[in-house]
């Protein structure tokens, strides 16, 4: 009963995005006070009860999977009778048709929440905004009902059910993808705002603040989820690796790239109503490389543990929709973009000045990782096989990269529209100082590789100038929104910190030891004590039993796992991670060797959790910039409304 | 810098510059994804043209029954990867990937050193019994061929 009704829910939802569309474009065609105006009136609560729908259906899945509905053949595959409570939930999400129903549903919840509440915009972008998000909505509903139906039966029953990938079976994964969706979502609301505002013409600053929360609060998911996407890789691989340049990796990371450059073009034109057609050429390019980024994940054209669907139907249905969105787009973009009108001007050394650079050099990184994501799958085509690494990667995109941090530790510093480097001398002098003072201290007492070298003396300069702006400032007055940026751009030089200490002092340890043996690793000195079997709810494991010293101090002791699991048979290795203040001690167990002997492979990582503390704080700056964005705007809409209210009075 | 410009022409000039910059990255790209690309060799490739020493690759194929040994550090094994054509020994220092055993497929990724010993940096082993790696599904094709082949004829 509730697989049907799940169904019927996910039905009603696409016909009535049918009908936002429908309704919307032919509001749009009649042009203003023609006879459209009765249909434009339908469209805001299409979006709403879409919404709701599409919700309801989403909520009948999470209870087919808590309930273990074994006659839904998308639970029989996916789940198993005797699975902890909250990996049912997350099983439905964590396959392909899940997956897909859940980003269809924050997409069309995030449609009604913008019909509800978004009152700022003409109501004839309005209307187009809406109708571009039932377009895009369309095409999921289409891909969820013909090609990958969540809730298909299966008859007879199954017994007990395929059980869940075991290495998909861990609490931060539970919560990883929805989170990225989140944000790949957000960006196809910027999508279709940018849409609207280029149908009607009405790329104004307003655009740009309605715009901006929903850039913001995706760009904060995708930060989140990165982040914490790139801690799993680390503690679950147990490869001692934090990002791999992945290409799975990579569709998450150009999402954000491009949703950063939105971010920060976004408010110039907010701000100073300039840049108007490269926001919205931007907001094209975020919704693509979430598009894109699909594409890759769902497609099965990689393999990877994150790609469910190894299905080319599928990954052709999303090829097409990826085609028709962005073509689409990128024509309205090349019919209307010549009647944007210029916006305001501005110098070359102005905040404006440095935000272009901002943008600029952010593109050229997307661009690159672009490249050489793709780079891949086009020589494949061909019949030759490569992939591509970190060797290319890194130095690359470091060389765009590095000298969009200094501009973003001085950007912040200059005015508006015109300013001069004389005014800002004495902090870009210190920050300089800096950066040179820890490159000689670095290079004079060790001799690590130069990148490393230039991230962590480029750190120390960012970390300092990203508090300058709030020098001469009362910082009691100051708005949410400076905070937000400040401590965004800390997270940033924390995070390059945490990742350039990691790849230079990173010490390895690799070894088979008898039960008794010790070995040092840095400061470590370890010991393996024993090694034991051990039993979980569906695994049985191996685990070693480490008692490890921080140079002489106190014992402290680590067991990492060699895990089997039974349903499905795989083996797993948990690492055993142990935090410093000053970084994490990391061990894996491997099989046992000949004579006793267990391979151990340990690693001392100097400073390395800073690279996730960088990343919680540049989505905590992001938090803070949001709310103080939302509050600014809902006292800015109180004031107006008391204004009208007096109008009134005083016409009465 | 400071002269004001005409509107039209500062938007030229801002999407030439930007242009400008986006081109110089993916002439850039292209230039360090030829020489950063790592190939992906199989045995009778990897013998036939073998790659300039140093230079990071991958190679595939299977791992040679009886050809797996354990050195006395415990840590470091050789093995032998065929095609059914070439024979390529490896080095591998580390823990040992899930379900790596003689008869199965792997991925090597690391580099072929001066005495034609490939030394490896990874291995990539089947996961589970759903995956395989991407290229191994390729080759086992192409061995399945050969072997029809070579018991037709």
């Amino acid at each position: 009963m509730i697989a049907e009704f799940g169904l019927a829910a996910l039905w009603l939802a696409a016909a009535l995005a049918a009908l936002q569309l429908i309704a919307g474009a032919v509001t749009l065609r009649s042009g203003q006070g023609g006879s459209g105006e009765v249909l434009g009136t339908l469209v805001r609560p299409a979006a709403i009860v879409q919404g709701v729908l599409a919700a309801a259906a989403f909520v009948a899945l999470l209870v087919l999977f808590l309930r273990t509905d074994l006659s839904v053949k998308l639970v029989a595959d996916n789940s198993h009778v005797a699975k902890p409570w909250i990996f049912k939930l997350a099983g439905a999400w964590g396959n392909h048709e899940g997956s897909m129903l859940l980003w269809v549903t924050v997409m069309s919840f995030a449609g009604g929440l913008i019909a509800l509440l978004e009152r700022r915009l003409p109501e004839r972008t309005m209307i187009a905004t809406l109708a571009a998000q039932a377009f895009v909505g369309l095409g999921f509903y289409a891909f969820l009902l013909f090609s990958s139906n969540p809730f298909e039966r299966l008859d007879p029953p199954a017994p007990e059910g395929l059980g869940l990938n075991p290495l998909l079976q861990d609490i931060g994964l539970a919560f990883h993808p929805p989170t990225l969706y989140f944000g790949y979502v957000g960006l196809s609301v910027a999508f279709s705002f940018a849409v609207g505002a280029l149908l009607t013409r009405q790329v104004t600053p307003d655009f740009a603040r309605a715009m901006r929360p929903w850039v913001l609060g995706a760009w904060i998911f995708l930060t989140l989820g990165i982040t914490a996407g790139s801690y799993w890789a680390y503690y679950e691989l147990g490869w001692g690796g934090w990002w791999f340049w992945d290409p799975v990796e990579n569709a998450s990371l150009m999402p954000w790239l491009a949703a950063t450059a939105l971010l920060h073009s976004a408010s110039v034109l907010a701000a100073r109503d300039a840049l108007r057609a490269w926001t919205i050429m931007l907001g094209v390019v975020a919704f693509s490389m979430s598009m894109i980024g699909t594409f890759l994940v769902r497609s099965g054209i990689l393999t990877s543990v994150h790609a469910f669907a190894v299905d080319p139907e599928r990954g052709t249905f999303i090829l097409a929709l990826l085609a028709i969105y962005i073509g689409g787009a990128l024509t309205v973009f090349a019919l209307r973009a010549g009647t944007v009108a210029e916006g305001q001007r501005f110098s070359a050394t102005s905040r404006e000045g440095a935000l272009v650079v901002n943008n600029v050099a952010l593109s050229a990184i997307l661009a690159i990782v672009l490249l050489g994501t793709l780079y891949p799958l086009l020589t494949e085509a061909f019949g030759v096989q490569v992939s591509v690494g970190p060797p290319y990667f890194n130095p690359v995109a470091a060389i765009f990269f590095l000298p969009m941090l200094l501009v973003m530790a001085v950007g912040p510093l200059l005015r508006w529209r015109r300013d001069s480097l004389g005014r800002v001398r004495s902090e870009v002098i210190l920050a300089g100082l800096v950066i040179i003072a820890v490159l000689a201290g670095i290079a004079f007492f060790s001799s690590i590789a130069l990148l490393p070298l230039l991230g962590i003396a480029l750190a120390a300069g960012v970390a300092l100038a990203s508090f300058m702006p709030l020098r001469g400032r009362s910082l009691r007055r100051l708005p949410l929104a400076t905070w937000g940026m400040v401590i965004a751009h800390l997270g940033v030089a924390v995070a390059l910190f945490g990742a350039a200490c990691d790849s230079a002092f990173t010490q390895e340890r690799l070894l088979a030891a008898r039960p008794g043996d010790t070995t040092d690793v840095g400061p470590w000195t370890v010991t393996l004590a024993a090694v034991e079997p051990v039993a979980g709810p569906n695994w049985t494991a191996l685990e070693g039993r480490l008692s490890v010293r921080y140079k002489g101090g106190p014992v402290t002791l680590m067991a990492p796992q060699s895990r089997n699991f039974w349903t499905p048979p795989q083996q797993t290795n948990e690492a055993a991670l142990l935090t410093r203040w000053n970084g994490q001690l990391y061990a894996v167990i491997g099989g046992e060797g000949e004579g006793e002997r267990w391979q151990l492979r340990l690693w001392w990582k100097p400073f390395v959790t800073f690279i996730w503390y960088g990343g919680a704080l540049i989505g905590l700056g992001g938090l803070l910039a949001l709310v103080g964005r939302v509050a600014t705007d809902l006292k800015r809409r109180h004031v107006r409304a008391q204004v009208a209210i007096r109008r009134e009075e005083r016409v009465a | 810098m400071s002269v004001p410009l005409k509107p039209k022409h500062q938007r030229l000039v801002l999407a030439l510059a930007a242009l400008l910059v986006l081109i110089g990255a993916a002439l850039l790209a292209a230039w360090a994804l030829r020489n950063q690309a790592s190939y992906f060799y199989v045995p009778s490739e990897m013998v036939e043209s073998p790659p300039a020493p140093g230079q990071a690759v991958r190679l595939g194929g299977m791992v040679e029954t009886g050809s797996l040994e354990t050195q006395a550090d415990g840590v470091t094994i050789r093995f032998v990867v065929g095609d059914g054509e070439a024979r390529v020994p490896v080095r591998f220092s580390g823990i040992v990937p899930d379900l790596f055993v003689e008869g199965s497929g792997v991925v090597a990724e690391g580099r072929l050193d001066a005495s034609g010993t490939f030394v490896a940096d990874n291995l990539l082993a089947k996961h589970d019994e759903n995956y395989v790696p991407r290229e191994l599904e390729h080759m086992n094709e192409a061995q399945k061929r050969a072997v029809v082949e070579e018991t037709t004829q």
